[in-house]
């Protein structure tokens, strides 16, 4: 009854192939974003912003890059934790090496740096597929991280080897750095998150976005069909990488503010391709969705012995977590193999014809 | 030129002055490859089998020398033990074919990779809340003793691990080719339509295969633990067979064998002779790299099945 496209008539082209073509999603879309600028850095506490939305903000961000790449282009990466390592490293010695640098110009051109390293590591797609592929990225993790950790000029020979965001302002505001409020840094967050979702939407269903897909499906017939594979296959890398080089940037300046390699390893690939599964392959609603879920799970299981008033010893309950939340991933593959976004597919359908069941 | 001579000369010089040392570090670095060959044994049947990439592997080797080093603490006699730990790992392949695959059967590859990567998940957590979470010793007694011939320095310890691991190859090569059950395997992995049409079990024989994998687990766990203890950290060394089995083709057991070994030698040559002009510690990625070159030049491995792609 609420939720119908019915009656909705277009008029006009650009009306037809606008990105939210319901009426109610667009509403929701903006009553949504509306809450998460004005309300959500009021009433959320210093816990919730640093715990909870900023690494999910952060997630999304590396969860999008990977799902281009493995849901619309169909690749598999488990690279994407040196992926944000490079943009994490890059942002730091850009911003160190240019004081003057506007922080989020340097988040994008970390993220093209990214871009460029990915570019690289993408070769092997061109000759390799499905699992071995999959491999062969986990040399990228590898070497990388090996690299900032041995190569000194990456963090400024500081003898601890982890690298420290400098304090820096953007438009009198701190933004980085210890001194900046945790809702600034959130709403920093949030505008690059808002924008680089949008633009990911949009380029999906541009002919880049197409030409992924074919490449996906079966990419002999793409190729036969006149689609360049290298042209493919390197584009989504480069586009994947970036969105992680700016997850990565943004991990370190808005939420940890000081890291070192562990901070990037293979389980925040994997990590990020859990958000990519659950979440739903081949769709950007579902990179938010995976995002909160592999976000919030570890949060409530970690509060929720408390909240039942179990007493427990912290070991325990630390091995019992990692139990449980390999049950539940388990659990939600078989439940629902296409992941939250197939869900939220079947609630619409059944919302269009709600209250009636035909 | 100091540079190409640091790379390119002095590392054979090297060698071909002290060549009973070379010959240690290529005898260490194979007998470091049985142990990566024994994990990636276990890929290979799963993945053979039933198309699963099995990633938690190494969680099952985790969990079986967790199990195996727990009885022994209760006081278990080796013997038994050895017994339990089999009977625990054939129970886990029941519930994993039960709970996991059959629930997955038709699914993506991908999302049978992620269930085993929960799986992988659970499993470590299992076994660490089962047994706890700090290193112990496994003494299973086999000797460890070193002894000299001809000037190289050599370990009982581990010409017993090489030992095993051919008899253990051995074992599985007459099981695949000489029993019926082994053929009925090899007809599974062939096509699994074809071979559910003769009348063979699929669930039946995803269960043994899962068992086979849950045994060869269990023998790199004890080989794996006698050397370095039972920790967290022989669950990763999952992470190490992985170049091991493209290396070798994902489908082939000689391949995960050539594969193990010469990622073995490799990385350990490549450690000591060349690591400390970059820093050392090279071990990590080296052999990602050594087998992602090589994947440039061979895609399906050594002796993997030629890909062959059709529209």
């Amino acid at each position: 009854m609420l939720y119908r496209e019915a009656g909705q008539f277009k008029t006009s082209y650009a009306a037809d192939q606008a990105m939210f073509p319901i009426v109610q999603d667009r509403w929701f879309i903006l009553a949504l974003l509306l809450v998460a600028y004005l309300v959500v850095p009021f009433t959320a506490n210093e816990y919730w912003l640093q715990a909870v939305l900023i690494p999910f903000l952060v997630f999304s961000m590396a969860a999008i890059g990977l799902n281009l790449l493995t849901g619309y282009a169909g690749q598999l990466s488990l690279g994407t934790g040196a992926f944000m390592a490079v943009g994490a490293y890059s942002t730091y010695k850009l911003i160190t090496a240019f004081p003057d640098l506007n922080v989020i110009v340097a988040f994008l051109i970390a993220g093209v740096i990214t871009a460029g390293v990915g570019l690289v590591f993408g070769v092997p797609s061109l000759r390799i597929k499905g699992f071995y592929l999959a491999v062969a990225t986990l040399a990228a993790q590898f070497f990388l991280s090996w690299m900032f950790n041995k190569v000194p000029w990456f963090y400024n020979y500081s003898p601890s080897g982890t690298i420290t965001t400098p304090p820096r302002t953007v438009f009198g505001v701190m933004v980085t750095g210890p001194e900046a409020t945790a809702e600034v840094r959130y709403l920093v967050a949030l505008t690059l998150v808002a924008v680089l979702a949008l633009a990911a939407k949009n380029l999906v269903r541009s002919r880049i976005g197409r030409s992924w897909m074919a490449i996906r499906d079966m990419d002999i017939a793409a190729e036969i069909i006149g689609f360049r594979p290298m042209q493919t296959k390197l584009t989504a890398f480069a586009v994947s990488s970036f969105y992680c080089g700016v997850a990565g940037a943004m991990m370190l300046c808005l939420w940890l503010g000081s890291a070192e390699t562990e901070a990037f390893d293979i389980n925040v690939s994997f990590q990020v391709l859990f958000m990519v599964i659950i979440g739903g392959l081949g769709s950007i609603l579902g990179s938010f969705l995976g995002a909160a879920f592999i976000i919030l799970v570890p949060v409530f299981l970690t509060n929720a012995p408390q909240l039942f008033g179990i007493a427990m010893a912290t070991d325990t309950q630390k091995h019992l977590e990692v139990m449980i939340f390999g049950g539940l991933i388990v659990f939600f593959l078989i439940v629902e193999p296409r992941g939250f976004a197939q869900l939220w597919q079947i609630a619409k359908e059944k919302l269009r014809i709600w209250p009636f069941p035909y | 030129m100091e540079l190409l001579n640091a790379v390119f000369i002095a590392p054979f010089v090297d060698m071909w002055e002290f060549p009973a040392f070379f010959i240690e570090v290529v005898i260490t670095g194979l007998l470091t490859g049985v142990l990566y060959s024994l994990v990636a044994l276990g890929f290979v049947l799963i993945f053979k089998a039933s198309g699963v990439f099995n990633f938690s592997q190494g969680a099952m080797v985790l969990f079986a020398a967790l199990t195996l080093v727990g009885l022994m603490e209760k006081g278990v006699p080796v013997w038994l033990a050895l017994i339990l730990t089999m009977l625990v790992m054939i129970a886990l392949a029941f519930a994993v074919e039960r709970l996991m695959l059959r629930p997955l059967v038709n699914q993506d590859h991908i999302i049978l990779f992620m269930a085993t990567i929960g799986l992988t998940f659970f499993l470590e957590g299992f076994g660490e809340t089962l047994w706890g979470s700090n290193v112990k010793r496994l003494d299973v007694g086999i000797p460890n003793e070193s002894f000299e011939i001809h000037g190289v320095l050599l370990n009982q310890f581990d010409l017993f691990a090489a030992a095993i691991g051919a008899v253990l190859v051995a074992g599985l090569a007459i099981f695949f080719h000489k029993t019926p059950v082994g053929r009925a395997l090899r007809a599974v992995a062939d096509d699994h339509q074809a071979a559910m049409s003769v009348g063979i079990p699929l669930k039946t024989i995803w269960i043994i295969v899962w068992s086979v994998a849950g045994i060869v687990a269990m023998v790199a766990g004890i080989m794996w633990g006698a050397k370095s203890g039972v920790q967290f950290s022989l669950s990763l060394i999952a992470l190490k067979a992985l170049p091991v089995l493209i290396l070798g083709g994902f489908t082939s057991v000689p391949g995960a064998i050539v594969g193990g070994l010469i990622i073995g030698v490799g990385e350990k040559v490549a450690e000591i002779y060349w690591g400390p002009l970059v820093g050392g510690a090279i071990e990590n990625w080296f052999a990602y790299v050594l087998a992602l070159a090589f994947l440039l030049y061979r895609p399906q491995g050594l002796f993997g099945e030629k890909i062959i792609e059709r529209v």
